[in-house]
């Protein structure tokens, strides 16, 4: 697929952005605290990064989902836990208000977070529902104007710096499975919203994630989102799209584990010859290119497909999450081998692409989950 | 009230370099850029226009027609309008030749009072610094060079004016022409909403028979023909013989280098 | 200006050097192009004069004479005693249009930069941009190219009488070398680069011979566009890497440690009596100021001695200092193009090499 002129202006503006602005400095400083960085997250919202897809009506750039996929890769290809920065807003932030908010919902809170002037995160997982989202423990109670949340959200990613989240809570227990499940809005300073300590992560360091704990929080019922009693299948709407943002990200991890291979393949010397020249390295380097490009192609194809309005996409989303996440820990583990001891230490950066690359199979959705959404599209 | 900011397309010298054989440029094979010295005047034009929001920024280039490239990306930066001068009649032009033309591109459209124009200080291709003035001088204003910072009030510029060991500070009124250095600012990316509008900007192409009436458009003042100076030879440059290589890099190699050099007078 | 016909060399004689003065006080390329300026001259048979322009600046034109000006050309008035591109390309044009000098060498600085390029535009004649060698003589361009390139020199063709000047210069971030002519008008002139053109002892009998001319000088108020509220000197000294008799420049080697990096740097250069330099990586890197930086996009250096300390060597980079006297390079890779122009090599890690130096030297 070739990408159109603007597109592939856009690509120029990310990678340019990305390599200028994604300091070694600043990757290090997360690294090592493992706190948000505020600085580059306002320098990505001066330049529109958190609204890349979300209509110029709310704040954003205005772009379609290729542009977005094109800037998580570009994004991670430098620093896989800063193309998460810009992609939340994106995806699983913005994403449920634009599918099924109303005017006002839209404008009071999809305009700040598309100027990344707010932070709003996607609260779904809990101790005992992840992708079985039927498992749904958190409970909504209708009181007058207001419904009382309780329960507990589990590893919710930027939670401990959020303004808002959208949070999922069954309002009608008498329904089985994924059915009486609503959405709200909740304000993060709200009375009995707390949340827990920061994970200690194995990768993705500098972008907090924790549970959020909700004891009798009074939520207005101007912010259930959506009918009452079907948010699920918002849900799985929004996994879609986030789907192909996280396949983005593996894409773009593996592209930067294969830039740093080629690179020191070339300077490394063994035997009095760099180490490129040995097949056993060289082949190593052609598959991860190959799978690299083949990945590229299903994702950037998909999200044009997705735009169009294919009934395909959402099959194809988790395809590209599958094959992608998986092709991205083949190659980092590949990299890792390239560069042999100091593929193991902290100073070269296939280290932590490797524990970066590690999430990609895992989080809005496992490899697994996804086969599971492949599979019974096939066989329904 | 119009800032005119002159831009051009180069090679980009900081990446491999291709020689033919017979000792030009391969340009074909280079990966193109927009000078960066001139990003910085395109920045100092559009931070200038956000408090003068009824400023016109306008950029404008001599170069082929691929080089409209570049002007859609300083569009999307935020630029208003694109001009863009290309002709056969305007090929080989040295300086001199291309300022004429540059000069003559600019009064084409109009210069005003209230004008400024904004050039890089040089192209990392000729380094030549000399455009800018040369524009200032056909178009009969005045020009401030190597401009480090720029405050306007009204059609007066104060600009500091960098010198090798310490600056000038100069005041100059509208319409004037100022050459902008890497210091002045920090470049602005483009935006995806700039990259998806940048075609409703107005962009404008000047040919030949566009210009042939201005009075700086002669046929011996521009091209190759108009172009007082001339290539005589290009080559590439010297590499020296290899020097010699010490082994190891302890103790031992430090004491023979300093050795050698005390019995070469050199320290 | 219409009146001033300048496409018949043969009204035009002798060579020109703009010597520029900051504050009263004459700059060191002033007394560079006037070394290399009276080799052009005697290859031509023709006088060497200096154009000396200012407020009360006189007494300064003798001491060109020491360095190789036959007569000084001396503009004096109020209105030139700070730089002004208006005030000084008026007069400049003027005694051009008057004198019609063939050649006319500005020192590449940043105001010989700005005037330059205006006067020349005005003269309707060329101007080759910061210049590092000038030959009139076609046989010197000749035994030049031979040292410098690998152009069959002897298989072309030749016209040994070509007497006009032949200005070459690095382009392409000094990928290439082009030698420029201007043979339709004059007079010919060039910017020549700070710090390439070797400086000629000081001779007192030629400063005593020198022929001081006061020139009149027609300028108001009016003939300036512009106006110079200060003249600030940088108490910060810009770094005196042009004139250095030793440089020590880092690169990006210093990257895993900086300040200690940069340290190790400052102590060796001041062992060594020399001054720190860097590559535009560091520079970039915003771990050190932009004046310290060597190569096509910073200072030219040919200092006696150049230690390269984890730079790479990048052409932009080799362009700023290969011409040194001797260069030293420590970098940890055995490839790293530094090494091709330099005399002694090391490698291996600066942070344990410096410090072996400095024992050397006798510092703890």
């Amino acid at each position: 697929m070739i990408l159109s002129e603007k597109h592939q202006m856009m690509q120029k503006l990310f990678r340019q952005f990305a390599e200028t602005e994604f300091t070694d400095e600043l990757l290090d400083r997360l690294e090592e605290t493992g706190e948000f960085d505020w600085d580059i997250h306002n320098k990505m919202a001066k330049y529109g990064m958190m609204g890349v897809k979300i209509p110029v009506e709310y704040g954003g750039q205005g772009g379609d989902s290729l542009a977005y996929a094109l800037m998580v890769e570009e994004f991670a290809r430098v620093s896989p836990v800063l193309s998460i920065y810009a992609n939340t807003s994106n995806s699983l932030g913005a994403g449920p208000l634009l599918y099924c908010g109303n005017e006002e919902q839209k404008q009071k809170y999809v305009v700040p977070v598309a100027k990344g002037e707010k932070i709003l995160v996607f609260g779904l997982t809990e101790p005992g529902a992840g992708s079985d989202a039927g498992g749904t423990l958190t409970t909504a109670v209708q009181d007058g104007d207001y419904f009382v949340l309780n329960g507990r959200k589990t590893f919710i990613s930027g939670a401990p710096f959020a303004d808002y989240a959208v949070i999922y809570a069954k309002t009608d227990p008498t329904q089985k499975g994924s059915k009486g499940i609503s959405m709200f809005i909740v304000d993060m300073k709200l009375p009995g919203v707390s949340c827990g300590k920061p994970e200690a992560k194995m990768g993705i360091k500098g972008y907090p994630t924790s549970d959020i704990i909700l004891d009798d929080v009074r939520v207005h019922k101007s912010d259930l989102l959506g009918p009452l009693h079907k948010g699920f299948a918002t849900a799985m709407k929004t996994l879609d799209g986030g789907r192909l943002g996280m396949a983005a990200q593996a894409l773009g991890i593996a592209q930067g584990c294969l830039d740093e291979s080629v690179k020191y393949a070339k300077e490394r010397k063994q035997f009095g010859k760099p180490i490129a020249s040995f097949q056993a390295i060289s082949f190593m380097l052609a598959d991860m290119a190959t799978e690299i490009e083949a990945a590229r192609q299903l994702i950037y194809s998909t999200a044009v497909r997705k735009d169009a309005g294919d009934p395909e996409s959402s099959r194809l989303c988790a395809m590209c999450k599958l094959f992608a996440a998986e092709m991205c820990n083949r190659v980092a583990y590949k990299a890792v081998q390239i560069h042999g001891g100091y593929g193991y230490i902290k100073e070269y950066k296939v280290e932590r692409f490797y524990r970066d690359a590690r999430i990609t199979s895992i989080y809005e959705g496992t490899s697994q989950v996804q086969q599971m959404v492949i599979s019974g599209n096939l066989l329904k | 009230m119009k800032y005119f900011v002159c831009v051009k397309q180069v090679p980009d010298t900081s990446g491999k370099v291709a020689v033919k054989a017979d000792g030009t440029m391969d340009r074909a094979s280079m990966a193109t850029i927009i000078n960066p010295d001139d990003l910085n005047a395109v920045e100092a034009a559009l931070t200038l226009k956000e408090a003068n929001p009824e400023a016109k920024v306008i950029v404008i280039t001599m170069g082929p027609p691929p080089a409209v490239s570049m002007l859609r990306e300083l569009l999307a930066m935020g630029a208003d309008e694109a001009v863009l001068i290309s002709g056969r009649e305007f090929g080989g032009s040295d300086t001199f030749a291309t300022s004429q033309i540059v000069a003559a591109g600019i009064h084409h459209i109009g210069l005003e009072s209230d004008d400024i124009i904004f050039c890089g200080r040089q192209a990392i291709d000729g380094d030549t610094a000399q455009v800018g003035p040369q524009i200032a001088e056909k178009l009969d204003i005045p020009q401030v060079s190597y401009a480090a910072d720029i405050r306007q009030e009204g059609n007066k510029l104060t600009v500091k004016r960098m010198l090798e060991d310490g600056y000038m500070t100069i005041e100059v009124r509208t319409p004037c022409l100022v050459t902008c250095i890497k210091e002045l600012n920090t470049p602005r990316y483009m935006t995806v909403k700039g990259i998806l509008e940048c075609d409703k900007k107005p962009y404008t192409v000047f040919d030949y028979e566009t210009l042939k009436d201005e009075p700086l458009i002669e046929p011996d003042t521009i091209g190759l023909k108009g172009s007082p100076t001339n290539v005589y030879k290009s080559f590439s440059p010297p590499v020296k013989g290899a020097g010699i290589m010490l082994e190891g890099s302890g103790k031992e190699a430090v004491s023979k280098l300093f050795a050698t050099l005390a019995e070469k007078h050199i320290i | 200006m219409s009146a001033f016909v300048n496409t018949d060399p043969k009204d035009f004689h002798g060579v020109w050097v703009f010597c520029e003065q900051r504050g009263g006080e004459l700059m060191t390329t002033d007394f560079e192009l006037l070394s290399e300026g009276r080799k052009l001259a005697d290859d031509l048979g023709v006088e060497l004069c200096g154009l000396l322009l200012g407020d009360n600046v006189e007494p300064l034109a003798r001491q060109l004479g020491g360095y190789g000006a036959d007569r000084v050309y001396v503009c004096q008035h109020p209105l030139l005693k700070d730089y002004t591109t208006d005030a000084y390309s008026k007069v400049v044009c003027d005694i051009v249009m008057e004198k019609k000098p063939e050649i006319v060498l500005i020192g590449a600085t940043n105001i010989g930069r700005d005037l330059g390029p205006r006067c020349a535009a005005r003269l309707h004649t060329g101007l080759t941009a910061d210049c590092t060698h000038l030959d009139v003589d076609v046989a010197k361009y000749k035994e030049f190219l031979k040292t410098t390139s690998t152009l069959d020199v002897e298989g072309m063709k030749w016209d040994m009488e070509d007497k006009g000047l032949k200005m070459t210069r690095p382009a392409f971030g000094g990928h290439l070398m082009a030698t420029i002519i201007c043979p339709r008008f004059r007079p010919q002139m060039s910017t020549v680069r700070p710090g390439v053109m070797k400086c000629a002892p000081y001779d007192e009998a030629k400063a005593a011979a020198c022929k001081v001319e006061l020139c009149p000088v027609e300028l108001g108020e009016q003939d300036l566009r512009t106006r110079v509220t200060e003249v600030v000197k940088q108490a910060k000294a810009a770094v005196a890497l042009s004139g250095a008799e030793v440089v020590v420049s880092v690169g990006f080697g210093i990257s895993k440690d900086v300040k200690p990096g940069l340290e190790l740097a400052e102590q060796l250069a001041a062992a060594l009596g020399g001054v720190v330099g860097s590559s535009r990586a560091c520079v970039d890197a915003g771990w050190i100021s932009a004046d310290h930086q060597v190569g096509q996009t910073g200072k030219t250096v040919r200092p006696r001695i150049y230690i390269a300390l984890g730079i790479s060597g990048a052409i932009q980079h080799k362009a700023g200092m290969q011409d040194s006297e001797c260069i030293i390079a420590v970098n940890t890779n055995a490839d790293a193009p530094i090494f091709e122009v330099a005399d002694y090599g090391i490698c291996g890690d600066l942070f344990q090499v410096v410090p072996l130096m400095l024992e050397e030297l006798g510092v703890k």
